[in-house]
């Protein structure tokens, strides 16, 4: 199980995660000049995860090609989500292969989430293998308009 | 049933001269091809590509499969951004004879499957040894 860590969201910016961003970020442009790769794999594990936030929610996709609904397990707990599944090998009967590139297994990824969720409200909807995930964030956990009081 | 954990595989970039007009990646997807005795199947993982936004084009023996992912709007700021969006294309020479007329194409959860016919006079033959 792997555990992705977000940096710190709230205040100033520690200099040692800062800098280890700077080389995530340095390694995720020389790897697109170099043609070698899509983006960055941080965690290395299945599946691949998009994760974005607005004021009110976390977004999270992941592609997850011929994996059906009922294949996929999700859970929130605390600010810990799990992805497990499985991918069923579609194996043809009483034909030869010729290539075989796609792969067939188990998976299971964890990740902290950078907020409190409300597990309630979480949405999961899943279109064309793309699995998109709607988390809303707890309400303490949003942002707050302060307003200022002039004399 | 297989007990192998998934692996995480890099979305693979197509290296090609000629540049797509869009400014999207355009990736290959991983396949799988079998063959028997009556047709030829293509399986290509292209998540993100609906049914229509995919082109299946057979010339003379070359297979081509283009599909458009829809481009997912990033709603807010990126956290974490682990695989990109982006065109799928792929391209086979088949050295059997295809029945054109029979081709068929389904698109399920992200992964579309061509079967291909083999026309009659490709189908193999089973010769009999006179003694």
């Amino acid at each position: 199980m792997a555990v992705i860590r977000y940096r710190n969201p709230f205040g100033f910016p520690n200099p040692f995660q800062e800098l280890a961003r700077v080389q995530r970020e340095m390694d995720r442009l020389f790897s697109q000049i170099m043609g070698r790769g899509s983006g960055v794999t941080a965690s290395g594990v299945f599946p691949a995860l998009n994760v974005s936030e607005d004021a009110d929610r976390i977004t999270v996709t992941a592609e997850l090609p011929g994996i059906g609904a009922e294949d996929i397990e999700i859970s929130v707990v605390g600010k810990t989500l799990t992805l497990r599944g499985e991918r069923k090998p579609d194996v043809a009967e009483n034909a030869s292969y010729h290539r075989r590139e796609r792969m067939a297994g188990k998976f299971q990824k964890a990740m902290t989430l950078p907020y409190e969720v409300n597990a309630e409200g979480v949405e999961a909807e899943c279109k064309n293998g793309v699995l998109k995930l709607v988390l809303p964030k707890a309400e303490h956990a949003k942002p707050r308009k302060i307003s200022i009081k002039a004399d | 049933m297989e007990d192998k954990d998934l692996q995480l595989q890099e979305k693979k970039e197509l290296q090609t001269k000629a540049e797509s007009t869009r400014d999207v990646p355009v990736f290959v997807p991983a396949v799988d091809i079998y063959e028997s005795e009556s047709a030829l199947t293509v399986v290509a993982d292209m998540p993100g590509v609906s049914a229509d936004s995919l082109d299946i084009d057979l010339d003379n023996d070359q297979l081509t499969i283009r599909g458009t992912a829809a481009t997912q709007e990033s709603e807010g700021t990126v956290l974490l951004q682990e695989y990109s969006v982006g065109d799928y294309y792929r391209q086979f020479t088949l050295s059997d004879a295809i029945d054109r007329s029979k081709i068929e194409a389904t698109m399920k959860d992200g992964v579309l499957k061509v079967v291909l016919p083999k026309a009659e006079a490709a189908k193999p033959r089973k010769i009999t040894v006179r003694t």
